[in-house]
């Protein structure tokens, strides 16, 4: 068991630059342990089942270093750590491209359930979660792909016991093999932010449809999601049923893009490995300055995205107010250089890199599909406009 | 003298300046109390006008020069690298001859390194120094010099054996400005600025004995000089201070602090002033321009991500670990912000970016950074060089062959 020691800030507002000696030991622990269950063979491997990932590996992952509930209070059976051992964890898991349901049921679902539920909602469901023992999701997006919630048109119906709830969810990680749909859906004739609130449901219940999609990253699966007059709870209560989805999205931007560094590191290292082995024309190619330039760039481009992602991180555990518009930051910086970076790792092995053989391509993928998920560049940049009230 | 404690130097420090500060001195008098008690520089040995403490009891008497509002020894221009260099490689009667005056601020120095011929390449140097008698006569052109129109001495990278390979056939001085053979000429900048000086040597002699180091280890010796300029350790970062600055001494202080900060005024502008940014895009209605708002968004993104990577190298500098990749980036980060900043004023300010001077919006400061950004690439290291240093020095990528090895005569050369 190797979890880190509960951080402490000074005070809410100082803003830590370094990690601590206990985090830094805890992420050595997770990379050991991906370096180990997660190399491209398992990577190909799984990323061609259905189900998507190896549910030995993930009763380890849970149960030998608890990360599913790093981030979960203690009182709901998690090992009561926050957004920067969370985002430690999505960076490992981003540069070992570890196939395993930990963004859906981890960061979308547990966060989800941790700012909306009552304190009854919470001790029965994060304990599972927790665990490891239930799978769970967040259902935002619909098919028209829009990541604004004032987009969501799924309704839920109030009845004598509950919501029904009708629509169509798409683009839900791991929504083919949760067990638990936590599921964004308005009040009849309501628009905008009004009405909006989350529902949980079982993923087997009745009026529940899933059907998995042919994702373009198939290490990371999605799927669509039909409701016809599906029983949901609400998740929360009705006077405060907003602020949660969109701080959920926000936590979730923060998890992205840390573990969109995580996939950038491994890109640049490639290519720098890479860049020392191939020779042409006499010399290693690394030795020319086109290409070690480039990877100077790279380098840099990594660098600073890794400084939003971890900065957003710290200031999200600070709770500091500033927060959500850095989530935006970091989230559209890590996603230009993620792609960037892959795409340039392509670039550096030459023919070699556009083979399906090739592993550079797994990492592109995801860097690709990372890109739009959560909200593009654009998008995040627009809102971060707006959070800084220019 | 290094094992005092923090108590007894703040004690000690305290009972000098109670018994010796005084603001209506003039600064060459208080400057020659500090030079001679070892409190100017007191990291710096005892038998060289300092006191032989470590860094962190030097910062102890800062503060406590600080509390007094005490005027420090002069730091301006390149004194304190020439100093440096001095002390390590300097023979006893150099140090004798000139640290003193450096520290009370009579001498004032600049920099003889880069060359028309040799800019990114430094060790390429071609003003070439030959000894006659006991005189070494130099000849050749210096440029880029700051303060060289009221400089009294110049430490001077030459060339002493043309037979040798590049880097061994260097040799280090310090040159003597005030006579004949020394011309300097202002070097007017493409936004009209004269900053920096060019030097013409035409058989301007340095005495034997003003040859820094040994016969051909100019190159070492100048890296000790660039090695204080890349750490600024000896910068004074100056501590706010208290008390009332009323005194004959603060007006000379602010006299000479206005004039070693003259060549600077546009440092700012150069560095693109994403400081601007925003007030400029409300007060001219661009903030309503999707594209706009999203270039903004990200040039603000790059300002933000510089500033954290490098408190975030400072952070692992104070925790006492090995520096990571981030320690060797800010300067290209600097310059990819700077590059950032020009293009969105511009967007920002339209057509007006076709007006300088007090024509061009904020009394000329827009025009400014668009004609002063493209220094920011280039000065102290181009990009391309930064590229090559972390390419080579944190990558560990292999270097590119080399055609300037044998003979520097047979080197081709500008």
């Amino acid at each position: 068991m190797s979890t880190p020691q509960q951080s402490t800030f000074v005070s809410p507002r100082r803003i830590q630059f370094a990690f601590t000696d206990e985090q830094e030991q805890f992420r050595s622990a997770v990379r050991r342990f991906l370096n180990d269950k997660s190399p491209t063979t398992e990577i190909r491997r799984l990323m061609a089942t259905a189900q998507g990932y190896d549910p030995a590996v993930w009763r380890q992952l849970s149960e030998d270093l608890a990360l599913p509930g790093i981030h979960i209070p203690e009182q709901y059976g998690g090992a009561g750590f926050g957004m920067v051992e969370l985002c430690i964890v999505t960076e490992e898991l981003g540069r070992a491209l570890l196939c395993a349901p930990y963004f859906s049921t981890a960061v979308l679902a547990a966060n989800a359930i941790l700012s909306a539920g009552t304190e009854e909602q919470k001790s029965a469901l994060l304990p599972e979660i927790a665990k490891g023992t239930r799978l769970a999701t967040l259902a935002i997006t619909e098919p028209d792909g829009n990541w604004d919630p004032t987009g969501i048109k799924v309704v839920a119906t109030p009845d004598s016991d509950g919501y029904r709830l009708d629509g169509v969810k798409s683009f839900v990680v791991d929504g083919h093999v949760a067990e638990l749909l936590i599921v964004a859906a308005r009040a009849p004739k309501t628009t905008g932010l009004k009405g909006l609130a989350l529902f949980t449901l079982d993923a087997n219940a009745g009026g529940v449809e899933r059907r998995l999609l042919e994702s373009m990253d198939p290490t990371r699966k999605i799927a669509r999601i039909d409701f016809r007059g599906a029983h949901a709870k609400l998740l929360g209560d009705l006077d405060n049923s907003v602020e949660p989805i969109l701080r959920t999205l926000d936590r979730a931007a923060i998890a992205l893009a840390n573990e969109m560094v995580g996939g950038a590191q491994t890109m640049l290292d490639t290519a720098v490995s890479y860049s020392k082995l191939r020779v042409q024309f006499g010399r290693t190619i690394g030795s020319f300055q086109a290409i070690k330039h480039k990877l100077a760039d790279m380098l840099l481009d990594v660098e600073l995205a890794r400084s939003a992602a971890y900065y957003a991180a710290q200031v999200a555990a600070a709770d500091d107010s500033e927060w959500p518009a850095l989530a935006s930051l970091a989230k559209a910086a890590a996603s230009e250089t993620y792609l960037h970076i892959a795409a340039e790792c392509i670039q550096i092995h030459g023919g070699i890199g556009f083979t399906w053989d090739n592993d550079t391509h797994l990492w592109f993928k995801r860097a690709k599909s990372s890109e739009v998920f959560l909200g593009q560049p654009s998008y995040h940049r627009e809102l971060l406009m707006q959070r800084w009230g220019v | 003298m290094s094992n005092l404690s923090e108590a007894e130097v703040r004690a000690e420090v305290r009972e000098w300046l109670a018994a010796n500060w005084d603001p209506d001195m003039s600064l060459v008098e208080w400057r020659s109390k500090l030079a001679d008690s070892g409190w100017g520089m007191p990291q710096w040995p005892k038998e060289w006008y300092g006191r032989g403490l470590p860094h962190a009891l030097a910062r102890v008497v800062e503060e406590e020069f600080a509390n007094v509002g005490a005027v420090r020894a002069a730091s301006s221009g390149v004194r304190l690298l020439a100093a440096a260099t001095l002390l390590e490689h300097g023979s006893d009667q150099q140090k004798k001859k000139f640290l003193r005056r450096i520290l009370t601020g009579e001498d004032t120095w600049c920099q003889f390194f880069s060359e028309p011929g040799s800019g990114s390449d430094l060790a390429g140097a071609t003003t070439r120094a030959d000894l006659k008698g006991d005189f070494w006569i130099v000849n050749g052109q210096k440029v880029w010099t700051t303060s060289a129109h009221h400089a009294d001495h110049g430490i001077l990278l030459a060339r002493t054996d043309w037979d040798a390979p590049k880097h061994e056939g260097l040799s280090y001085f310090v040159i003597n400005l005030k006579q004949p053979g020394v011309d300097v000429q202002p070097l007017k900048q493409m936004n009209g600025h004269a900053s920096f000086n060019q030097v013409f040597f035409t058989d301007a002699k340095v005495p034997k004995e003003n040859l820094v180091g040994r016969v051909g280890d100019g190159w070492k010796v100048a890296m000790t000089t660039l090695a204080h300029e890349r750490r600024g350790v000896d910068a004074m970062s100056a501590l706010p201070r208290s008390g009332s600055p009323k005194g004959r001494i603060y007006l000379e202080e602010r006299a000479e602090t206005e004039k070693a900060n003259q060549p600077y005024t546009w440092y700012p502008q150069r560095a693109g002033r994403v400081d601007l940014i925003i007030d400029r895009a409300k007060e001219t209605g661009a903030n309503k321009d999707p594209y706009v708002r999203q270039e903004i968004a990200k040039l603000m993104t790059l300002a933000k991500c510089a500033e954290w990577t490098s408190r975030r190298a400072r952070a692992a500098q104070q925790q006492g670990r090995p520096q990571g990749p981030e320690g060797s980036l800010g300067k290209l980060a600097g310059s990819h912000v700077a590059r950032a900043c020009a293009r969105v004023h511009t967007l920002i300010t339209g057509t007006d970016v076709m007006l300088t001077g007090r024509e061009s919006p904020r009394e000329g400061i827009i025009a400014e950074i668009l004609v002063s950004v493209p220094a920011v690439s280039i000065a102290g290291g181009t990009d391309e060089i930064q590229r090559n240093i972390i390419a080579e020095r944190v990558l560990e990528l292999p270097k590119e062959p080399r055609f300037d090895t044998g003979p520097f005569r047979n080197v081709r050369k500008n």
